[in-house]
């Protein structure tokens, strides 16, 4: 086994010696061609984009978890709170829900006819952003001084809390006979996005929707990237590493975590507001707990601290739990003659998968790049150890 | 408090502790101790194990908030500073049992140290215009630089700090401290592990950094050969109270420190 696997390494360090340097760049330019086209080979209302969609979307989510959670190290276990404001902020400022007001900014002729307040989709995609980045702040202020798993019950007080707000705002009035929220009944009717020059989206074509938050998720990556390699990246994972060493070298601790905390939350709010739209409702029975702990399963599963790892984790589990299980296998168990249907499973699908991921490779699909040097010096040490005692690699270890 | 009768200091101490007590619940840590390191020398603070040394440093770096008592840097008053503002006042440490980000490389680490004399924001981070770009890469270049000065091989530079050898990591703990640009370098147990040559380098080497970074050192050490032979004044703790304080000769010869140190002899 050992030999099989320090024979793998070489192969692959090999490699990356002979392959050049603009390799990865190259690479990642590829993927990203591949997925501007992707929509030409399916057809535009098809399953499959639709799970694709939805796979994108968890990717932006587990991008920004990651920087909370992956890069920083704060265990947040309250996410879907930064969804739910997202979702809100786009049931708040893009649909009718305040039928009193008369706000419309950018939107199609039809949606400017409406009552409510109707702004532009990238506007909603800002203010949600904004609006999740503040309570990020709001709640990070006096929680983030916490340490470990004080910050993941904090976090998923603040989760619970929210949805139980998002459930009993349609009692609260925010005046002229308007509530708060809809809750579980939904503001519906919310707008689609429009952009003048290219159209309004409706869900009889799907191409748009994913091209749209394909762009969303590019964004997000690129900031991602750029974070991860500077001076603010870098102080993250001191904090992660060492909080005591890392004050002492001069890192602002709070405000250093603050900017994790509100930049992932912002990143949710954003894939909330698109979810918002493409759903067509927003309802408060969508933000349950467990919801957060699938985000956090798609970061771990893709490996913690990676991008691309948060981004294929999110993938995914997106595929799996929209496509994979539903449309595919979801008749399986009675071709042997069981009477139950895959979906009634899922949870113990995911549960079994996280167990195996954990077994056999507990660092993820990608591995972050430190991860990864450090476990490959170990292997090398283990490896100079099996050479020195002839034999031994032979026996029981 | 008993700070009313204190003598004026005089204006040259670097790094000053006037009656600093830290209580820890009912036990006193450090018991109404000052503390005055001369701009440009090298001080060392020795005693027996659990004297309160270490509990003097982090108070001197805003780790611990000092129950009672005044810190100056200069003229300034640190007593209730954050340690990363502490940093940037320049103040920098290293630790007892040294405390390098693992999973960071030499390089990074000593990054990291210049993390306070660094501007890049949120957004200059995000957008990288040329200035931040130019920091970055000065960055780098100073924390290679500074590896150097403390003798780390440059095979090793890019190596994750996990990595190092015991004596490599200490030279980049001191790296990332000098990293910081600090007027006043605190060094906490520097030559623990070291055999008799590697202690007379870094002895040395200490000398070297005071001309040549015009740095202020204090330093908490066990070795007696190091602490007669680079320092030129010693503060001698016992139980968290100071028991001694002059010259390197004088402290040797009081009889209470030897009492703290060898025991009573009856």
């Amino acid at each position: 086994m050992s030999e099989w696997r320090s024979r793998l390494r070489r192969w692959r360090e090999a490699a990356a010696e002979r392959l050049p340097p603009w390799w990865s760049r190259a690479l990642a330019g590829a993927f990203i061609a591949f997925g501007i086209v992707l929509p030409f080979f399916f057809p535009p209302t098809s399953g499959f984009m639709n799970a694709t969609i939805i796979a994108v979307t968890y990717a932006v989510m587990a991008l920004g978890l990651n920087v909370v959670v992956g890069f920083a190290g704060l265990l947040d276990l309250g996410y879907v709170a930064f969804y739910a404001l997202g979702a809100y902020t786009l049931g708040w400022f893009g649909s009718g829900f305040f039928f009193k007001a008369h706000v419309h900014v950018l939107v199609s002729p039809v949606q400017r006819t409406l009552a409510g307040v109707h702004l532009n989709f990238i506007l909603i995609l800002a203010a949600a952003a904004l609006i999740c980045a503040l309570a990020g702040t709001l709640i990070g202020l006096p929680t983030l001084r916490l340490r470990g798993d004080y910050i993941a019950i904090v976090t998923l007080a603040f989760g619970e809390i929210i949805g139980v707000v998002a459930v009993n705002g349609q009692s609260v009035p925010v005046g002229g006979g308007m509530t708060l929220t809809a809750g579980n009944l939904g503001i519906s009717a919310v707008d689609q996005p429009y952009f003048p020059g290219i159209g309004q989206f409706n869900l009889l074509n799907l191409r748009a929707w994913y091209w749209l938050i394909l762009a969303i998720l590019l964004f997000v990556l690129f900031v991602n990237l750029r974070l991860r390699d500077s001076r603010l990246g870098r102080a993250w994972i001191a904090l992660r590493e060492d909080e005591i060493a890392a004050v002492s070298m001069g890192i602002p601790l709070v405000k250093t975590k603050l900017l994790a905390y509100s930049i992932g939350a912002a990143f949710g709010g954003m894939a909330g507001a698109f979810f918002g739209t493409y759903y067509t409702v927003v309802n408060a029975g969508q933000f349950q707990f467990g919801f957060s702990i699938f985000i956090l399963a798609m970061v771990i599963i893709g490996g913690l601290g990676s991008i691309w790892g948060a981004v294929v984790g999110g993938m995914a589990l997106g595929y799996i739990n929209n496509y994979l299980i539903p449309d595919v296998l979801n008749n399986l168990p009675s071709k042997f003659g069981l009477n139950f249907q895959l979906t009634q499973v899922e949870f113990g699908i995911f549960g079994f998968l996280l167990v195996i991921m954990m077994l056999l490779r507990p660092q993820g699909l990608i591995p972050e790049r430190r991860r990864r040097l450090e476990l490959t010096a170990k292997i090398a040490a283990e490896d100079a150890q099996l050479a020195e005692v002839p034999g031994s690699a032979a026996g029981p270890t | 408090m008993s700070q009313v009768d204190a003598p004026a200091p005089p204006a040259a101490a670097a790094l000053r502790a006037e009656h600093v007590t830290k209580r820890f619940g009912g036990l006193d840590a450090v018991k109404d101790v000052s503390i005055d390191v001369p701009e440009h020398s090298i001080v060392s603070l020795i005693g027996p194990n659990g004297a309160g040394k270490t509990t003097m440093f982090n108070m001197l770096t805003g780790l611990y908030r000092p129950t009672e008592g005044s810190i100056y840097l200069g003229e300034r008053d640190i007593t209730r500073a954050r340690p990363d503002v502490i940093t940037s006042y320049g103040v920098a440490r290293t630790f007892q049992n040294i405390r390098l980000f693992g999973a960071m490389t030499a390089t990074e680490n000593v990054m990291i140290g210049h993390h306070a004399r660094m501007r890049a924001g949120l957004f200059g981070s995000i957008v990288q215009p040329p200035r931040v770009r130019r920091e970055e890469r000065e960055t780098r270049a100073r924390a290679r630089e500074l590896l150097a000065y403390v003798g780390l091989r440059e095979a090793v530079f890019d190596r994750l700090a996990s990595q190092l050898s015991y004596g490599d990591q200490r030279r980049v703990e001191i790296a990332r401290a000098l990293a910081s640009e600090p007027r006043v370098l605190l060094l906490d147990e520097p030559t623990a592990g070291m055999n008799p040559q590697e202690s007379q380098r870094l002895t040395e080497f200490m000398r070297q950094l005071r001309e040549e970074l015009k740095l202020t050192i204090l330093l908490i050490e066990h070795d007696m050969k190091v602490v007669m032979g680079v320092s030129e004044r010693v503060t001698v703790l016992d139980y968290g109270e100071k028991i001694a304080e002059g010259r390197p000769a004088d402290v040797r010869t009081n009889p209470r420190v030897i009492e703290a140190y060898l025991g009573r002899q009856d």
